[in-house]
Formats: C-alpha cells, sequence, structure tokens
C-alpha cells in the first residue's frame, strides 16, 4: 500500500485506506457526521460508484458493510492508500 | 408504576428497521405530533405485555450517535438523557441494531448503553444478515455489552414476544440491573470497540448474494441511471393525474349529490346557503385533493421503502448542489408539481435545516396541477393554435415555457436564498445508502393512512376555514333587489376587489381581475369559477361555461393582460393550504409570512414586467 491519493480520484472497485482526513477543510459537525457513519482514518473503503455521467460528484463508497454518499469537497479532503487486490483463499 | 405505564424508547440508526419493530409493537393505532418547539416527529403507540400491563412506546429519530448533527438527533439525545421538554425520561430503552451491519450500528449502541440505562437489544433484520451469509452468536453480544439481546425479524413478527419479556424483567429489576461493560469513550475509541464486539459476534461471513450491489450497477449507472429515473418518474405523474381522475369524478358528484339532497330538503335561506355553498364546497374542495395526494404519497413511501429513494438523491445531487441545495430536496420539489402540499410535508427527510427551509420556501413555484385549469382558459382563449414546428404548437409552447419559468424562477430563489436567509453551513450530503429491500404493504398502508390523516386535519381544517370565509366575503352585504348591482359587485369581496384595483392596474390587471384574485386565495383553479361568476354566465356545464368564458374573456381583456395573468399565476401563492402547511412544518408565522411577501412580490413585478414589454411589442 504505497500509492497515496484522495477519495475522489481513487478508481472504481479499489480498495484503499483512509491514512489521513484534513479536518480543517470540513466543518466541526460535518467531521461528526463522518465519523457517526464509520469514515475516519485507518478505515478501508472501496469506491462503488461514480455519479450521474461519470462525474466524481458525489461518489458512492463502500464502508463496512454500509454504502455511504460522499460530495466531491470531502473526498478531497479525505486521503487513501491502495491496498493491493488479495485473492481470498 | 401504578400511576403512569412505563415509557418504552426506540432508538437505532437510520435504516435498522426500527420503524417496522415499531408498526410489529402497536399496531396501526399510532400518535403521531410534533415534539415542541422544534418539527421533528414525536411517534407513539401502546403494546401490552404478557400480563396484559399496558405500556407506552415512543419512536425516537434514527440517529448515528449522541453527539447531534440534527434536529432529529438532538430530539432522540435529548429524549434519551430525559432532557427533552414535552418527554418524561424513557423507563427502558429498545435499541434496534441492523445485524447484518454491526459494526457500523453498534457504536451508537455503545454510546447509548454507556449512559447507564435499563437497556435491551433487539438484534433486528437476522433474516436479511442470514441472506448476507453471516451467521451471528447473540449471546456473545449480550455477554459483550452486558444488556439481555433478542434476534428478532420486525417484519414477520419473529421475536416480538421475547423481547417484550425481556423488557419486562428489565424494568422489573430496574434498581438491581447489573451495570453494563461498556466503558464512556468517544469517536476513535467507540469505533475501534465496535469493530471488536462485531467480530467476536460474527461466527462466520461466507458471500453470500449480493444482489443489492448487482442492482446498484444498474440503477447508479452512470448514463442508464437518470433514465432509469426518469422513467420511474414519468411513471409516477402519470399515475398521479391518470389514476385520479375517476375518483375525484366521484368525489365531485358526490358532493353534488349531498347539495341537492340538501337543496331540495331545506327551505330557502341563509342556513340552507350556507350549508350547501358554504360547508360542502368547503368540505369538497378538502376532499378533492385527496386522490393525487394518496397516489403521490404512495410512490413516494414505495421509493422511500424499498431504499430507491436515496439512490435517486444521489442521481440528482450534482444538479441540485449547483443552486445551493442537495439531492434530498428532489423528490419534494418533483412532488411539487402536482401539488406542494405533499411535497413541503415530503421536506422531512431532509436532514439539513437550511436545505429544507429553502426547499419548502420554493416548493410553491413547481407549476402544480391546480394552475392547469388556469392556463388552460387563458391559452385557449389568447394563444392562436398555430404550429410552430413538426408536432409543436404555439399554445403547448407557452405551456411549457410558463412550467419552465417555475422551474427557473425556483433554482434563482433557491441561490438567492442561500446565500441570504438560509445561509449557513451546507450539511454536505453525507448520506446512507441502505440495501434495497422488498416493501411491506403494512408498513406502507400505515405511513399512507398518516399522511393523508395529517392532511385531511391540519391541512383541511384551514381550507375549510378559508373557503367559508370566502363565501361569507362574496354573499354579504346582501345587494338591494333594485339596485341593479351584481351580488359580487356590492359583496364585501366586491368592495376589496376596488381597493386591490388601483395596486393591479399598473400591471395591467383590471377590477375583474383584481375581483377573481380573492376567491383564488383558496386554492388556484378557483380563478376560473370566480372569473365565470364576475362574467355573470350562468351555464349548464363546464364546457359550455369554458365556452362562453372564453369569447368574454377575448373582448375584455386586452393580449398584454392575458399574458400578465399568466406570469402572475407563475409565482402568486394563491394557496392558502399551502400557508398553512408552511405554517406548520416551519412551526410558525414567520416563514409562511416570508413566502407570502417574496411570492406576491415576484408575481407583481413578472406580471409587471410581461404587460408592459408586451405593451411595448405591440401585441
Amino acid at each position: 500500500m504505497s500509492i497515496a491519493t484522495t477519495l475522489d480520484q481513487l478508481s472504481l472497485k479499489q480498495n484503499a485506506e483512509i491514512v489521513a482526513i484534513d479536518w480543517a477543510a470540513i466543518s466541526e459537525s460535518e467531521g461528526r457526521r463522518l465519523r457517526a457513519l464509520g469514515i475516519d482514518e485507518g478505515i478501508a473503503v472501496e469506491k462503488l460508484h461514480k455519479g450521474m455521467f461519470g462525474l466524481n460528484d458525489p461518489i458512492a463508497l463502500k464502508v463496512g458493510r454500509m454504502m455511504i454518499a460522499v460530495r466531491k469537497s470531502h473526498a478531497q479532503a479525505i486521503s487513501v492508500a491502495l491496498i493491493p487486490v488479495t485473492i481470498p483463499a | 408504576m401504578t400511576q403512569s405505564a412505563p415509557l418504552i424508547a426506540l432508538a437505532g440508526n437510520p435504516n435498522s428497521g426500527k420503524s417496522a419493530l415499531f408498526n410489529a409493537l402497536t399496531g396501526a393505532r399510532q400518535k403521531i405530533a410534533n415534539y415542541p418547539g422544534v418539527t421533528v416527529e414525536r411517534k407513539s403507540g401502546h403494546f401490552a405485555f404478557a400480563d396484559g400491563r399496558p405500556a407506552e412506546l415512543v419512536d425516537l429519530p434514527g440517529s448515528y450517535s449522541l453527539d447531534p448533527t440534527s434536529p432529529d438527533e438532538e430530539v432522540t439525545r435529548n429524549v434519551i438523557t430525559g432532557l427533552q421538554q414535552g418527554e418524561r425520561k424513557p423507563d427502558a430503552i429498545i435499541i434496534v441494531l441492523d445485524a447484518a451491519n454491526l459494526d457500523n450500528h453498534l457504536r451508537f449502541a455503545l454510546e447509548v448503553i454507556a449512559l447507564g440505562q435499563p437497556v435491551v437489544v433487539a438484534l433486528n433484520m437476522m433474516d436479511l444478515a442470514e441472506r448476507d451469509g453471516l451467521t451471528l452468536d447473540p449471546a456473545k453480544l449480550s455477554e459483550a455489552l452486558g444488556v439481555p439481546v433478542v434476534p428478532t425479524v420486525a417484519v414477520r413478527r419473529r421475536g416480538l414476544e421475547e423481547l417484550s419479556a425481556a423488557l419486562e424483567n428489565r424494568l422489573l429489576q430496574k434498581d438491581s440491573a447489573p451495570q453494563p461493560v461498556v466503558s464512556k469513550t468517544r469517536d476513535h475509541g467507540l469505533r475501534k470497540q465496535a469493530k471488536l464486539i462485531a467480530n467476536q459476534v460474527i461466527i462466520s461471513e461466507t458471500a453470500g448474494r449480493r444482489w443489492s450491489e448487482r442492482a446498484d450497477s444498474l440503477f447508479l449507472h452512470p448514463f442508464a441511471g437518470p433514465l432509469i429515473l426518469f422513467a420511474i418518474l414519468f411513471v409516477m405523474f402519470q399515475a398521479v393525474f391518470a389514476w385520479s381522475e375517476a375518483p375525484i369524478g366521484l368525489i365531485e358528484s358526490a358532493s353534488e349529490w349531498v347539495a341537492g339532497t340538501v337543496e331540495s330538503n331545506m327551505a330557502p335561506g341563509f342556513l340552507r346557503d350556507f350549508i350547501i355553498e358554504g360547508a360542502i364546497a368547503g368540505v369538497g374542495s378538502v376532499v378533492v385533493f385527496l386522490p393525487q395526494i394518496l397516489i403521490l404519497f404512495l410512490f413516494i413511501l414505495l421509493l422511500e421503502a424499498s431504499g430507491y429513494m436515496t439512490r435517486a438523491a444521489f442521481i440528482m445531487d450534482r444538479m441540485m448542489a449547483s443552486v445551493g441545495l442537495s439531492g434530498r430536496s428532489f423528490i419534494p420539489l418533483l412532488s411539487s408539481f402536482a401539488c406542494a402540499i405533499p411535497g413541503i410535508m415530503a421536506t422531512r427527510s431532509i436532514s439539513d435545516p437550511g436545505d429544507r427551509l429553502t426547499t419548502i420556501l420554493v416548493a410553491p413555484l413547481m407549476t402544480c396541477s391546480a394552475r392547469l385549469p388556469v392556463y388552460a382558459i387563458i391559452i385557449g382563449a389568447f394563444i392562436p393554435p398555430t404550429v410552430v414546428g413538426p408536432g409543436i404548437g404555439l399554445q403547448g409552447l407557452v405551456l411549457f415555457g410558463l412550467y419552465v419559468f417555475g422551474i427557473v424562477g425556483a433554482m434563482i430563489v433557491a441561490l438567492v436564498l442561500r446565500s441570504t436567509v438560509t445561509k449557513g453551513p451546507n450539511s454536505g450530503f453525507l448520506m446512507e445508502m441502505p440495501k434495497y429491500q422488498l416493501p411491506r404493504m403494512k408498513d406502507v398502508l400505515i405511513g399512507l393512512w398518516q399522511r393523508a390523516w395529517i392532511f385531511m386535519r391540519r391541512a383541511g381544517t384551514i381550507i375549510f376555514a378559508a373557503t367559508v370565509v370566502l363565501w361569507l366575503l362574496l354573499t354579504f352585504p346582501k345587494v338591494p333587489e333594485d339596485s341593479g348591482m351584481s351580488q359580487v359587485d356590492y359583496s364585501v369581496a366586491g368592495r376589496i376587489a376596488n381597493v386591490i384595483t388601483p395596486a393591479v392596474e399598473p400591471i395591467g390587471f383590471n377590477r375583474d381581475i383584481a375581483l377573481a384574485l380573492i376567491p383564488a386565495m383558496a386554492a388556484r383553479e378557483v380563478a376560473v369559477a370566480a372569473l365565470a361568476t364576475t362574467y355573470a354566465i350562468d351555464a349548464p356545464d363546464e364546457e359550455a361555461e369554458a365556452k362562453s368564458l372564453t369569447e368574454r374573456l377575448q373582448s375584455r381583456w386586452s393580449l398584454p393582460t392575458a399574458l400578465a395573468f399568466l406570469a402572475w399565476f407563475v409565482f402568486a401563492p394563491q394557496c392558502i393550504s399551502t400557508i398553512a402547511v408552511t405554517k406548520r412544518e416551519t412551526n410558525g408565522w414567520k416563514w409562511p409570512m416570508f413566502m407570502l411577501a417574496y411570492l406576491f412580490a415576484l408575481a407583481y413585478v413578472a406580471a409587471g414586467i410581461t404587460y408592459w414589454s408586451a405593451v411595448a411589442l405591440g401585441l
């Protein structure tokens, strides 16, 4: 897991781990809501869908067993590292 | 516990099946009110323990955290901690967890358990978890949390007796309840703890059927997704207008029959007139809205219960964001094309207060069905049926233009409002999209009944009162028989029209229009009947009325006046029931008054510009 990017730039079906969130770029209550929905540093995410016409705003993320819609403005503040695909035994 | 039944609060994440459990425990007899000072719904009902002792059950708004980020979550926090005005502290709390989503839902459960109140956990939607390939150990969960855990499938009424027994146990040994093993930690700690517990409880996990994800690769497809959305919306609107025709006809003939029966059985006089023209017409004008509202809500509830609604919001979010709103506003605004009342009622699903208020304020700009009769008669009378292109007539083009006019107006107003009066931090559209689910008919019907009841009671009383008041204004004082004046001219309404006329003359309106605008406050389409009354048209049926009204209008109105009249109706808040619903949904008179003022101002300006432009162009 070396290649780092932000969540909005992540390609589809790519597993990644959140390595850092720029909390200063997000308001306090939005930050709390992000964490309440399970989006936080150290969490594994997968980008499932892009928005209308393939725009990266909003995007649908898989977090645990939930699917969460996130706008680009938030996704840009979330840095992720790619997790290499492992074939399950 | 002798003085009153114990209060049990139902708490849990959104999409945990909490409302289905609430419906299963209480049945259809539920009480809906607002918590004082906020527009958060308080849903309560009764259920009985095995020995018949009653308990009151209250369904708290779905929450992700006790650290509130919305008015809904604030109420949940306040009720649970006993701080909510108008609510006693619950004697026990049922925490509802989605069994298939433990790591996320346990976070909120841990927060609530840490408060130390008597808690029972309902491990809900066990069947779906199993279908997803999960095998869970409820006993392990109970051990880890230090509270009783009951597996349930609310929609199949499974586990309800066990839940009630566990609850009863918990209430009896209230004082000697074992201390929960959960410690008070925040955010990061909570999440890690939740994950840890979830890992212990999940015995095995096999790749289950991923049909929900597969469905999304179609419904959320960047190109097919929007097309499917518009196809669904097309069917919905088709249904709202096509299916409601027959019941509306039935309601109209029923109220005519009742009026006829009263007429032939009562002596003429004030009381008979009041009953027929005031009361029966008033009730009729309320009930006639019901078919469209019910059909619209049936679709909205089905879309909500199936989980598709959040997908529609996802698809439309980018577009709505460009005017400062979010995807959540899309369905309420869309509903407003049928009628602003269900549209405004549907804004409750918007969690961000600023978004919600803006959506409520612009909802009346969507061209509702009540405007159609007005548009139809004016366009029919003044716009020639010329063909301007292949399959495109000028009349249809003007009608389309009026719709676009309303939409563009709403977008501009939303932008302006969002940077002025409803300015504030945007919640940024963070939204959970739950798995697709087959809607359960019983839950949908309960929801439908509740919306219909709210409409009848709240909007109904006001529409009824307004119709009666308008009738009184048009009926009194009685015109002296030898004066040669018409009753309408002589009435209070006629005198009010005299006062208004100088104010509307600059925008091209004459006194007849001023007079028609007064009763049209009850509902826009009344303007047509009011004009017919003013021009003393006594036609045997609607068709003949429309025909002769068209002729009178053509001879008395100039084209600029007619166009100004159309422009006026795009914006004018000529609908007391919308104002009434806005008052209820915003909890006060401030915003409905603001709405009334800004819409009248816009209508005046738009009509004025239209009139003078048309005059300048020599139309």
